[in-house]
């Protein structure tokens, strides 16, 4: 056991990896700084800076995955998976599908994504809707430090490519370069239990597409993933000051999603409330309101979501991301509804029936 | 033969005039952010004034500007009001984009003035204003600002590949500082730029940045081609990156703190050489030997003040005559900033997340 930060938890998994495993190489913009411990470990081999051309490291990525490597292709910030989503998109995903199951490319692309320190719409993005979309290709969204560790090393032993994303607001490196820059004239709101905590020695997997429950309740579920798993879990305290009990569960994979957990919770509970940093539209959040219909299940619903193109003015910014006064409201607002959470038949088979 | 506008000698004043009303600027946006006021990023353009003096001198109305995370330099060097800009970094609703954008994102839609924080995207919005133009705006031209580093994105290739073959009227200014954010831009670049620009079919040359009179005079032949339909041309200006790629820039502080930036690094750096398994030594010591040159190389050339083009045109205009129109940049510059400092009450400065 070690009290670790969050992305010492990230680079300490990477680089006992790439102690066991020879072929995990680290590439991207910067890495040779921002990875200075592994960059002095493995060497200029093994971890590399990049030009500033994702397009084509990413391809680069795809193409050695599939002739041996297992690459960790950083991309500065999931933003910039803008300039250059064709590998991932038409080439890594769709690998194993074309080459009827006979090639697959583990790569693992690492982005840091989020918002909350004022960069602007351009910059603190989190997109993981969108690319949980894609098929045949995970997407991981760790919001501990232990899970940090552990999704790093499930996705290094994932066969097919994985989109490891890194919020920013838990990741102080990442905060420091490009939130504060040395300044102690800004302050953010980082979440504790996400930015430190206890990983075990050595970390094991977390088993990419496995929810957890970090807090149970019989009232209403709230659904979340990275950085409002902590603000969902706030929201909670405050509910049970007035007497409700709010279940938490913290997706931690996007793709795979964990429909079983889901779903389970949305029965016992009907009544679900997602959190999701990602925009609201096309997203996480409705994929998770068509998996509680799809099996069935009557659950009240509500999503607190980013609902347009984050503004830069910081006030402005935290109202637009999903805080824990949103939540609360939100959540007040599907509890003064009745629960459901009755079974219905498929509605499928009832159609069915009905010719 | 192109003809040149009448006078292309340049005004010396005048680009010095609006080198330091940018320096000004940019100092001023410097102080905001290490008072906490402005938010995330500040990429500084201190550096790249006579650059942006020596192009922008040949801006009319009907040009298009497109430009990158440098963003004050070519706004101010347009004429945008201060005012605006101040407040729009201040995150304000009466900035120039109601506070949504942000320094990486300001949107000037009378001066057809459009910023971009991605890298290398000014390149083909530059081309797509230059198409519009030919359209739109018979006899304008539109510029294009960013970096060496952004040389290497696909879309800046691209964007230099279409705008030749339609030979759309469009100034491709390369800014080369050396620097790729924290990697010396000649240890993943490869080959050399102007020649990557004409096997493109882009006609291209290069000026000192330093020196504000050859960018300008380079400059005037890029826009008078380019108004003649003539095609475009990659403007290629060497200037230093004098506060780093943004401002807290790691390894800027490195080298102008190192007492107190280094012990933070020790502890990876020690771990990193001793951990085992690894890569055998003489790799390690080879990683180590890349890092300590990358600062080595930062400290040496980025920072020395030899090469600052505002200080260099100080000496060739005379120091009174110099000191004078400084003098009179600094006060418009702070007079905007007293004034935006008052409307968002801000007066002592302040404290923000």
């Amino acid at each position: 056991m070690a009290e670790l930060e969050f992305a010492e938890a990230i680079d300490r998994a990477l680089e006992l990896a790439m102690a066991r495993d020879e072929r995990i190489t680290v590439f991207g913009e910067d890495v040779e700084l921002l990875r200075k411990r592994i960059f002095l470990r493995y060497g200029p081999r093994r971890v590399r800076n990049t030009p500033i051309s994702e397009a084509a490291f990413l391809g680069v990525g795809v193409g050695a995955a599939m002739a041996g490597l297992r690459p960790v292709v950083e991309i500065m910030l999931v933003d910039f998976l803008g300039v250059s989503l064709d590998p991932l998109l038409n080439h890594a995903a769709k690998l194993e599908e074309f080459s009827g199951g006979s090639w697959n490319a583990p790569l693992v692309v690492r982005a840091s994504c989020g918002g909350g320190y004022g960069d602007g719409g351009q910059h603190e993005q989190c997109l993981w809707g969108m690319l949980g979309g894609i098929p045949g290709l995970a997407v991981v969204v760790p919001s501990t430090p232990e899970d940090a560790a552990g999704l790093m090393l499930a996705a290094l032993e994932h066969p097919g490519p994985v989109v490891y994303l890194e919020h920013k607001l838990l990741s102080e490196p990442w905060l420091e370069f490009l939130g504060r820059g040395g300044r102690d004239t800004v302050a953010f709101d980082v979440p504790p239990a996400g930015a430190r905590g206890i990983v075990p020695d050595p970390p094991s997997p977390t088993p990419l597409g496995r929810a957890r429950r970090c807090r149970p309740g019989g009232d209403l579920t709230i659904v979340s993933l990275g950085v409002g798993v902590h603000r969902s879990l706030e929201a909670a305290e405050e509910l049970a000051l007035t007497g409700f009990d709010a279940e938490v569960i913290d997706l931690r994979s996007v793709a795979p999603l964990d429909v079983d957990v889901i779903v389970a919770a949305a029965r016992a509970t009907g009544r679900v409330l997602v959190v999701d940093e990602d925009y609201i539209r096309g997203g996480l959040s409705g994929e998770i309101a068509a998996a509680i219909a799809e099996a069935g299940v009557d659950a009240a619903f509500a999503r607190v979501a980013t609902e347009g193109t984050i503004p830069y003015a910081r006030e402005r910014e935290d109202r637009a991301l999903p805080n824990t006064e949103r939540i609360v409201v939100a959540a007040k607002g599907l509890l003064a509804r009745p629960s459901r959470g009755s079974e219905r038949p498929p509605a499928e088979v009832g159609n069915l029936k009905a010719r | 033969m192109i003809e040149l506008p009448r006078r292309c000698r340049a005004d010396r004043r005048e680009l010095f005039r609006t080198m330091a009303e940018i320096r000004a600027f940019e100092l001023a946006s410097g102080r905001l952010w290490r008072q906490g006021l402005i938010s995330g990023e500040m990429h500084l353009g201190i550096g790249e004034e006579g650059v942006v003096a020596g192009v922008m001198a040949h801006v009319r109305d009907g040009d298009a500007i497109a430009f990158d995370h440098r963003s004050g330099p070519p706004l101010v060097a347009r004429g945008v009001p201060l005012e605006p800009l101040l407040l729009e970094m201040l995150g304000d609703e009466r900035g120039l984009c109601r506070g949504r954008g942000g320094h990486m994102h300001f949107f000037a839609p009378d001066q057809l003035a459009a910023g971009s924080g991605i890298v290398g995207a000014a390149a083909s919005l530059a081309a797509g204003f230059a198409f519009a133009a030919e359209h739109l705006r018979p006899g304008s031209a539109c510029v294009a600002f960013f970096g060496e580093g952004a040389a290497n994105q696909g879309m800046v290739l691209e964007a230099l590949n279409l705008a030749a073959a339609w030979k759309l009227p469009v100034v491709f200014v390369c800014k080369d500082n050396g620097w790729a954010i924290t990697v010396r831009s000649g240890t993943v670049t490869g080959g050399d730029l102007l020649r990557r620009a004409r096997g493109l079919g882009v006609r291209a040359r290069h000026a000192n940045g330093a020196k504000v009179e050859a960018v300008y005079a380079e400059a005037a032949e890029a826009f008078a081609r380019a108004r003649a339909g003539r095609g475009p041309t990659f403007l290629h200006a060497s200037c230093p990156r004098i506060e780093g790629h943004f401002l807290g820039d790691p390894l800027v502080r490195l080298v102008r703190e190192p007492r107190r930036e280094a012990p933070a690094m020790a502890p990876d750096v020690v771990a990193g050489l001793a951990a085992r398994p690894g890569a055998p030594v003489g790799l390690r010591v080879r990683a180590l030997a890349r890092t300590s040159h990358t600062v080595a190389r930062l400290g040496m050339g980025q920072l020395r003040p030899g090469r600052d083009p505002v200080a260099r045109m100080r000496r060739r205009l005379g120091r009174r005559s110099a000191a004078r129109l400084e003098r009179d940049a600094g006060d418009r510059v702070e007079g905007a900033l007293r004034r935006v400092l008052e409307m968002t009450g801000n007066e002592g400065g302040g404290r923000r997340g």
